[in-house]
C-alpha cells in the first residue's frame, strides 16, 4: 500500500475526450478554479490531486454539469466533449449526465433493491425493451462493478443493507449500468476500508479499457498505483499536469513536489 | 387560612431563604466568592427549592385529598334511610354541601350567631328559611340528618383548613431551617440544586402521565356503567342509533362511526393530494425567498380556530356545494353534507401534512438526489422514483397523524354535515350519498352530554362508552404513526 513507485505502463496515445480551456467556476463572489486547462483521453485514468478545498470537486462536477444544481454556482470556459461544448444551449444537460457518469464519494445506493438500483438509470433512459433485456443489463451491469457473485442470490434485497465496499461497488455498477462514456468518481474510497479500497482500485484499472476514468483522491499512492495521467490542483489552479509517472518522480513545479513529499497539507 | 395566602406565604419565605442561604455562604466565605464551592446563587436556589418545593408539595397532595375524606365522613353520618328517600347518595351530599355553605354564609352575613349556627336543630328552628335568606341555593326542605351531616362537614373542613395551614407552614420553616444551616462554603450546593431540578422534572412528568392515566381510569370507569345497563354487543354492532332519554333507546354506535370514518376519509382526499404536493413543491422546487414566505403562510391554517372553519363551511361551502352539484345532479339538498364537512376539514388538515412531510422529504440525504442526478435522471424522476419512495414511510406517519387530527374533529362536523345519524336502515346508497347529512362520534358525544338529563342513564353513558372507543381508534393511528416514522429514522441514522 505505500509503494509509492508509479506503475510503468505503456501509455498509447488515445483520442481527447474532454478538452477544456480558460476554465473559471466561481461560487457566489468565490472564484474557486481560475483558468484550468485540461485534456481528460479516452482509455484513460485521469487523477486529480491536490490539497482539500483546492477544487477537484468542483472541476469534476463541471464535467457533468451536476453544478447546474447548485444555485449560486457559476461555470465559464470552454468544455468540449467529443468535440462538442457541452454548455451549449442545445445539450440537455439530463442526457449528458447519462453519457457522463458518476460516483460520489460516501456510497449512495438508493433506499431500493439491488436489482432497482441497477435498474434505475436503463429505466429512466428506455435502454431496455423488455424485462429480459433489462435483467441482461443488470447482470452485465454488476459484472462490470465486479459486484455479481456476491449479490447474485440476493438481488431483491436493499442495496442498503451492503456493506461499505460493496455499496461503492454497487453505485459504480449502477453508473456503468446506463452505458456511460466517461466515469467520473469523487474520492470513491475516502470512505472504505483498505480491502475494499483494494477491490475498487482493482475494479478502476479494469474499467479503463472501456471507459475514460476521472477519479478525485486525496491520497498519492492512490493517484501514483490506478492513474495514467496526473493533474495536480492547488488553491484552484491547475499547477501541472502530465504522465503520473512523472508527476511522481519528477515533477517540474515546486508546488507539486512539496506536496508529493507531504510540505503542503 | 384561604390557599392564597398560604401559597403567598410559602412563595415569601422561599424568597428569604434564597437570600438567607447566599448570604450565608458567601459569610463562612469570608466574601470571596472564589472560596466558596458553587456560585453564591445556587446556594440561594438550594434555600429556595427546600423551602418552597416540599411545602407546596403537601398543598396540593392535601387540596386533593382532603375533600374526599371529608365527604366520606360527612357522609358516614347520614343513615341510609335518608339516602333512600332522595335516591342516591351523591344528591344527598350535594344537598349537604349546599346546606354547610349556607350555614357559613349566614354567619359571615351576620344572620346567626355562630354559637346557633353551631347547635342547629332541623326541627326546632326554621332552618330551611332562615337559609334561603341568604340567598343560597336551597333547593328542598333540610332534614335533620343532613343538617347534622353539614354541620359535620363544616367542622371538619374548618378544622382541615386550620391543620393545613400549620402543615405547609411548617413545613416551609422546617426546609428554610435546614437549608440555612447546612449551607456553609464547602458545601456542594450546586449538585444538590442539579438533584433538586431533577426531582421538580421528574414531578412535571409524573403529573402529566398521571393526568392521562386518570382520564383513561375515568372513561373506563363510567364505560363500566354503561355496560351495566346496556349490552355491549348491541352498542358496537347495532345498526341503529336511537337514543330517547324516556328510555328505550337503541344506542348502537355503527352509524356513527361510518360517519366518522367517511366524513375523515374525504377530508384526507382533500388533504392529502394537497398537502403533499405543497410540501414537494416547497421542499424541492420553491427558492428560499418564497419557501420562507410561503411555508407560514401554510402554516397558518392551522391556528384559524376550528368553529371558524365550522362558520365557513356552514356559510359558504354547504350552500356552493348543495347549488352546485348536490341539486343539479339530484343527490340531495341540504347544505348540511359529508362533502361540506370533508372539504372543510381536509383544508384544515392540509398544514399537518404539508408541515411536516416538507420536513420529512428535507431529511431524505442530498447524496440521493446527487445519485439520481448523476445518473441522468429529471428533477420530477428523481423526486418520483428516489425522494418519495426514500420520505414514504415518514409521509405515511404525517397522513397517520392527520388521520387521528380528522376523527377527533367536532366542530366543523357539527355545522358541515349536520347532527343526524347515517339512517343504516335506509340501505347502502344512503350511506355513501355524500350529499347526505351525516354525523360522528364526537358530535354525538357533545349532545349526548348536554341536556337536561342525569348522569345515570345509558343515554348520557353511552357518551363514554363513545369517547373510549374514539380514544382507543386515535391512540391506535397514533402509536402506529410514530412507530412507522421512528422506522424511517434509523433507515439514515
Ligand atoms: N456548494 C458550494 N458553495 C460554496 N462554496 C463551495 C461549494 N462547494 C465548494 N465550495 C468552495 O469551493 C472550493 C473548492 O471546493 P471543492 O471543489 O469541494 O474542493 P476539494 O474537492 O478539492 O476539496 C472550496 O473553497 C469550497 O469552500
Ligand atoms: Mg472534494
Amino acid at each position: 500500500m505505500n509503494d509509492m513507485r508509479p506503475v510503468e505502463r505503456a501509455v498509447d496515445t488515445n483520442e481527447i475526450k474532454f478538452d477544456c480551456k480558460d476554465c473559471q467556476v466561481y461560487y457566489g463572489e468565490k472564484h474557486a478554479i481560475i483558468d484550468v486547462d485540461v485534456k481528460i483521453e479516452d482509455k484513460t485514468v485521469t487523477a486529480f490531486i491536490g490539497p482539500s478545498g483546492c477544487g477537484k470537486s468542483t472541476f469534476l462536477r463541471c464535467l457533468n454539469r451536476m453544478n447546474d444544481t447548485i444555485d449560486i454556482c457559476r461555470v465559464e470556459g470552454q468544455f468540449l466533449l467529443d468535440g462538442e461544448e457541452i454548455y451549449d444551449k442545445r445539450v440537455d444537460p439530463v442526457q449528458l449526465r447519462a453519457k457522463v457518469g458518476m460516483v460520489f464519494q460516501r456510497p449512495n445506493p438508493f433506499p431500493k433493491s439491488i436489482y432497482d438500483n441497477i435498474a434505475y438509470g436503463p429505466r429512466i433512459h428506455g435502454l431496455a425493451k423488455n424485462k429480459a433485456e433489462l435483467d441482461e443489463i443488470v447482470e452485465k451491469s454488476l459484472r462490470r462493478g465486479a459486484i455479481w457473485d456476491e449479490v447474485k442470490d440476493r438481488l431483491d434485497a436493499p442495496g442498503t443493507g451492503l456493506s461499505g465496499g460493496q455499496q461503492q461497488r454497487l453505485c459504480i455498477a449502477r453508473a456503468v449500468a446506463t452505458e456511460p462514456e466517461v466515469l467520473l468518481m469523487d474520492e470513491p474510497c475516502s470512505a472504505l476500508d483498505p480491502i475494499a479500497t483494494s477491490q475498487v482500485e482493482e475494479l478502476i484499472d479494469e474499467l479503463r479499457e472501456n471507459y475514460s476514468v476521472v477519479i478525485v483522491t486525496h491520497s498519492m499512492q492512490q493517484a501514483a498505483r490506478v492513474s495514467q495521467k496526473t493533474a495536480f490542483f492547488h488553491l484552484g489552479n491547475l499547477v501541472e499536469f502530465g504522465e503520473t509517472g512523472q508527476i511522481f518522480t519528477n515533477p517540474k513545479d515546486p508546488r507539486t513536489e512539496s506536496y508529493i513529499t507531504g510540505r503542503i497539507g | 387560612m384561604p390557599v392564597l395566602w398560604i401559597f403567598l406565604a410559602v412563595l415569601g419565605l422561599g424568597l428569604i431563604a434564597y437570600f438567607a442561604g447566599r448570604s450565608r455562604a458567601l459569610g463562612t466565605a469570608g466574601g470571596d466568592t472564589r472560596q466558596l464551592h458553587s456560585l453564591p446563587s445556587y446556594y440561594g436556589w438550594h434555600g429556595f427549592m427546600l423551602t418552597v418545593v416540599p411545602a407546596l408539595l403537601v398543598l396540593a397532595a392535601w387540596l386533593l385529598i382532603a375533600p374526599s375524606i371529608i365527604e366520606s365522613r360527612a357522609a358516614s353520618t347520614i343513615p341510609d334511610s335518608a339516602i333512600a328517600e332522595r335516591g342516591s347518595r351523591s344528591l344527598v351530599m350535594a344537598e349537604v354541601r349546599r346546606a354547610g355553605e349556607a350555614i357559613d354564609m349566614a354567619v359571615e352575613q351576620g344572620k346567626m350567631d355562630a354559637g346557633l349556627a353551631a347547635n342547629l336543630r332541623a326541627d326546632f328552628t326554621d332552618v330551611t328559611a332562615r337559609l334561603k335568606e341568604t340567598g343560597a341555593i336551597i333547593t328542598s326542605t333540610v332534614t335533620q340528618p343532613v343538617l347534622r351531616a353539614a354541620q359535620e362537614y363544616r367542622v371538619m373542613s374548618k378544622r382541615s383548613g386550620l391543620f393545613m395551614s400549620v402543615a405547609v407552614l411548617g413545613l416551609a420553616i422546617v426546609g428554610f431551617a435546614f437549608a440555612v444551616m447546612r449551607t456553609h462554603k464547602d458545601f456542594r450546593a450546586r449538585n444538590v440544586v442539579e438533584q433538586g431540578i431533577k426531582v421538580i422534572l421528574i414531578l412535571a412528568s409524573t403529573i402529566a402521565i398521571l393526568t392521562t392515566v386518570g382520564i383513561v381510569l375515568s372513561m373506563l370507569f363510567e364505560t363500566g356503567h354503561f355496560f351495566d345497563k346496556y349490552p355491549w354487543q348491541s352498542f358496537f354492532f347495532g345498526t341503529t342509533w336511537a337514543p330517547d332519554f324516556r328510555g328505550n333507546s337503541e344506542l348502537g354506535m355503527l352509524p356513527l362511526l361510518w360517519g366518522t370514518l367517511y366524513i375523515s376519509l374525504v377530508a384526507l382526499l382533500v388533504a392529502v393530494p394537497v398537502g403533499l404536493f405543497a410540501a414537494i413543491y416547497l421542499s424541492e422546487y420553491a427558492g428560499p425567498k418564497l419557501r420562507a414566505v410561503a411555508k407560514p403562510m401554510i402554516e397558518v391554517l392551522a391556528g384559524i380556530p376550528t368553529i371558524v372553519y365550522g362558520l365557513f363551511a356552514l356559510i359558504t361551502v354547504g350552500p356552493l356545494v348543495r347549488d352546485w352539484i348536490a341539486q343539479p345532479i339530484g343527490l340531495g339538498n341540504s347544505t348540511n353534507s359529508v362533502m361540506t364537512a370533508g372539504v372543510v376539514m381536509g383544508i384544515m388538515l392540509i398544514p399537518f401534512v404539508s408541515s411536516l412531510s416538507d420536513d420529512i422529504i428535507n431529511a431524505v440525504p442530498q447524496a440521493m438526489r446527487d445519485g439520481s442526478y448523476g445518473l441522468g435522471a429529471t428533477q420530477s424522476e428523481t423526486i418520483k422514483q428516489v425522494v418519495l419512495p426514500a420520505a414514504l414511510p415518514g409521509i405515511v406517519g404525517a397522513i397517520l397523524l392527520a388521520a387521528s387530527r380528522a376523527i377527533g374533529e367536532t366542530m366543523i362536523v357539527v355545522m358541515g354535515a349536520g347532527a343526524a345519524a347515517a339512517q343504516m336502515s335506509d340501505g347502502l346508497g344512503a350511506i355513501i350519498n355524500p350529499f347526505q347529512a351525516m354525523t360522528t362520534v364526537t358530535v354525538k358525544i357533545v349532545s349526548q352530554l348536554t341536556g337536561d338529563t342525569d348522569f345515570a342513564s345509558p343515554e348520557t353513558l353511552v357518551a363514554f362508552a363513545l369517547g373510549l372507543t374514539l380514544f382507543v381508534i386515535t391512540l391506535g393511528l397514533n402509536v402506529l404513526a410514530l412507530y412507522i416514522v421512528r422506522k424511517y429514522r434509523e433507515q439514515y441514522e
